[in-house]
C-alpha cells in the first residue's frame, strides 16, 4: 500500500474553459500532503484528477500524465473504477448513502468489488471502524442507519468506507469544512494515524490545519478572474509557513493576499 | 390599502398590522375549509356508495362476492363481482408488471444515461403520452393491437400453454381478453410512472452518486448503490399513481374487451369484465335496481383503491429512517 504519486504537465478542462494549466509535483507516499490556495484556485479540480473524478462532470477532461508509482492512471487501457478502487476519496460534506446501515456502508465498496463472504466482511467492517476511530461509538448499532450519526461520525464513516478497499490513496477534499471544532479534531488525529499506511493528499481551506496535519504542503493560486489556477510552490510544510520562496505564498499566508 | 408610501405606513401601523393578521386568518380558513371540503367530499362518496349499495345487496338473490352473472334487473336479480374482480386486479397486474419495469428504465435513461439534449426531448415526449385521451388509446387497442396479438397469443399458447393461465381454448378468435387490456393499460400508465420516477431519480443528491463513483463503481454500480435505493419509495409512489389508474380506467378497457361476462382463468380468452367497464356498459340500460348494483360494484373498486394505497404507504413508511430524508 501507500504509492508515490507523480504529475507531469497537468490541464484540466470543463468544457473549453481550462481551470488548472501545466501543473507538476511528486507526491511522496506515507505522507501527508496539504493543498492551500484561494477559492477556485483549482485545487479540488486537481485532486479529483488524482482518482479520475474530474471527468464524471459532463463535458471535462484533463491533459497530462499522472503516475502512480509507474502506472500512469491516464494511459490509454486504464480502466477509470479501478483507478478509484485504488485511490479513495473522502468528500467535503460527509456523504453515507442514506439507504444503508452503518455496517453495509463500510463494506459498500468490497461488495462493488465482488466480496461476499460475512467473515470477511464482519472483518473488515471492525478493522475501518477502528481504523477511523468510530467503532467504539457505533459498534452496538451496526444496523443501524448511517444517516442517524452526527456530521463528525458521519465523516469518520466515509473514512471507514473509502479504507476499508484499502486504497493506496487516499483524498480529502476539505474534510472538515462542515464539522464543529471538536470533530474537525478528531478527524485531523485520525489523519496522523493513518498516513502511517496511506499516501494522503488534503485539500483545506483552514491554514492552521494545513500546518497541524501536513508534511508538506502545495500552494495554489491564479493569476486573476478567469484564469485557470496554477500550482504556485510545493515545499515541506514548515518551509512554506515559516520562509516560503514565492513572495505571493507569504503574501497569502500572512493574509496580504488580493 | 396595499400601497402606501413611506409617510402613510408610519402612519397607519396599526391598521397595517390588522389588516396583515386578517389576511392570516382568511388564509388559514381558506386552506383549513379546502382541507375539511376533501373530508366532506370523500365521506359523501362514501355515504352514497355505501347506502345505494345496501339497497341493491337487500335484494341480490345470488351471492355479491362468487356470482358470475350481472342480471339485476332480471325478475329473479341474481349479480355478483366475481368476474369484476378477477378481471380487474389481473389486467391492473399486468399492466404493472409491463409497466413498472420499462417506467423505471425509462426513467434512468432520462435522468442518468442520455445526453442532456436527447434527455429533455424525450422526456417531453412521455410526457405527451399521458395527454393521449383514453378512447384514443381503447381505438388503437381494438384496431390495431387486437388483430396483431393474434401472433404473440399463439406463440404463447404454444410454449406457455402449460401455464394454464396462458393457455388458449379457442385459437384465431380476436384478442379481445384481459391480456390485450394489460398491455393496453401498460401503455396508458407507463407516462405517469415514467414522469414521477424521472423526478424522484433526478434529486438523487450529486453527493450521493459521487460516492459511490469514488468507490470505484460502474455507472450501473452507481444507479444500484446510490439511485435505486433512494428512489425506492418514489417508484412505489409512482406504481401506486398507475396503478390507480389501470385499476379504474374505463373506455379503453370497454372498448377492447369482448362484452362476454364469463369468468377464465385463460387470460387469452375473450370476455372477462372490469368495475369500471362492467359500470360504464351496463349503466345506460340500467333499472333502478340494476344502477343500485352498479353502485355496489362501484363500492368495492373505492375499497380496493383505498386498500393498494394503504398498503402502499406502509411499505414506504417501515422503511422511513432509511428513507435519506434525514440526510
Amino acid at each position: 500500500m501507500a504509492k508515490r504519486i507523480d504529475v507531469s504537465g497537468l490541464s484540466a478542462y470543463y468544457g473549453s474553459t481550462r481551470a488548472i494549466e501545466d501543473i507538476s509535483m511528486t507526491i511522496e507516499p506515507r505522507s501527508v500532503t496539504a493543498f492551500i490556495g484561494p477559492s477556485g484556485c483549482g485545487k479540488s479540480t486537481f485532486l479529483r484528477t488524482l482518482n479520475r473524478m474530474h471527468e464524471v462532470i459532463p463535458g471535462a477532461r484533463v491533459e497530462g500524465k499522472v503516475m502512480l508509482d509507474d502506472e500512469n492512471l491516464y494511459g490509454a487501457n486504464v480502466d477509470p473504477v479501478a483507478v478509484r478502487r485504488s485511490v479513495g476519496m473522502v468528500f467535503q460534506r460527509p456523504n453515507p448513502f442514506p439507504t444503508m446501515s452503518i455496517y453495509d456502508n463500510v463494506v459498500a465498496g468490497l461488495r462493488l468489488a465482488g466480496v461476499k463472504k460475512k467473515s470477511v466482511l464482519d472483518g473488515v467492517v471492525e478493522r475501518s471502524l477502528q481504523g477511523a476511530n468510530l467503532w467504539n461509538e457505533v459498534k452496538d448499532r451496526l444496523n443501524k442507519p448511517g444517516a442517524g450519526l452526527s456530521g463528525g461520525q458521519q465523516q469518520r464513516l466515509c473514512i471507514a468506507r473509502a479504507i476499508a478497499v484499502e486504497p493506496e490513496v487516499l483524498l480529502m477534499d476539505e474534510p472538515c469544512s462542515a464539522l464543529d471544532p471538536i470533530s474537525t479534531l478528531a478527524i485531523e488525529d485520525l489523519i496522523g494515524e493513518l498516513k502511517s499506511q496511506f499516501t494522503i493528499v488534503i485539500v483545506t481551506h483552514n491554514m492552521q490545519q494545513a500546518a497541524r496535519v501536513s508534511d508538506r504542503t502545495a500552494f495554489f493560486n491564479l493569476a486573476g478572474v478567469g484564469q485557470p489556477g496554477k500550482l504556485i510552490e510545493l515545499d515541506d510544510t514548515q518551509r512554506i509557513f515559516s520562509n516560503p520562496s514565492v513572495q505571493a505564498t507569504e503574501d497569502y499566508i500572512s493574509g496580504r493576499f488580493g | 390599502m396595499t400601497s402606501s408610501s413611506p409617510a402613510d405606513a408610519r402612519g397607519r401601523t396599526p391598521r397595517r398590522r390588522g389588516d396583515s393578521r386578517r389576511g392570516d386568518a382568511v388564509f388559514f380558513n381558506l386552506s383549513r375549509g379546502a382541507g375539511v371540503l376533501l373530508l366532506v367530499v370523500m365521506a359523501a362518496i362514501a355515504g352514497f356508495l355505501t347506502y345505494r349499495s345496501a339497497l341493491a345487496l337487500g335484494k341480490n338473490e345470488g351471492n355479491f362476492l362468487t356470482t358470475f352473472e350481472w342480471t339485476p334487473d332480471a325478475v329473479k336479480p341474481v349479480f355478483g363481482i366475481a368476474v369484476l374482480t378477477f378481471g380487474t386486479l389481473v389486467s391492473a397486474l399486468i399492466a404493472m408488471l409491463i409497466a413498472v419495469p420499462v417506467a423505471v428504465g425509462i426513467a434512468l435513461f432520462i435522468s442518468h444515461y442520455a445526453p442532456r439534449r436527447i434527455a429533455q426531448p424525450f422526456a417531453y415526449l412521455v410526457d405527451l403520452l399521458a395527454a393521449v385521451p383514453s378512447i384514443v388509446y381503447g381505438l388503437w387497442g381494438v384496431l390495431f393491437l387486437v388483430p396483431h396479438m393474434n401472433g404473440l397469443t399463439s406463440w404463447m399458447d404454444q410454449y406457455l400453454g402449460w401455464t394454464y393461465i396462458f393457455d388458449q381454448s379457442s385459437s384465431g378468435v380476436p384478442a379481445r381478453n384481459l391480456f390485450t387490456v394489460g398491455i393496453l393499460l401498460a401503455i396508458m400508465v407507463l407516462p405517469i410512472i415514467t414522469a414521477v420516477t424521472r423526478e424522484v431519480f433526478r434529486q438523487v443528491p450529486r453527493m450521493h452518486e459521487e460516492a459511490a463513483l469514488a468507490l470505484g463503481a460502474t455507472r450501473w454500480e452507481m444507479v444500484r448503490t446510490a439511485v435505486l435505493p433512494f428512489g425506492r419509495p418514489g417508484i412505489i409512489s409512482a406504481s401506486m399513481l398507475g396503478l390507480g389508474r389501470a385499476l379504474g380506467e374505463t373506455i379503453a378497457v370497454a372498448t377492447v374487451l369482448s362484452t362476454n361476462s364469463k369468468l377464465s382463468l385463460h387470460l387469452l380468452d375473450p370476455g372477462g369484465g372490469t368495475f369500471a367497464e362492467n359500470i360504464a356498459l351496463k349503466f345506460n340500460e340500467a333499472q333502478p335496481l340494476g344502477r343500485d348494483a352498479l353502485m355496489a360494484s362501484g363500492l368495492v373498486l373505492f375499497v380496493i383503491t383505498l386498500l393498494v394505497n394503504g398498503a402502499a404507504r406502509v411499505i414506504i413508511a417501515r422503511r422511513k429512517e432509511y428513507s435519506g430524508a434525514a440526510a
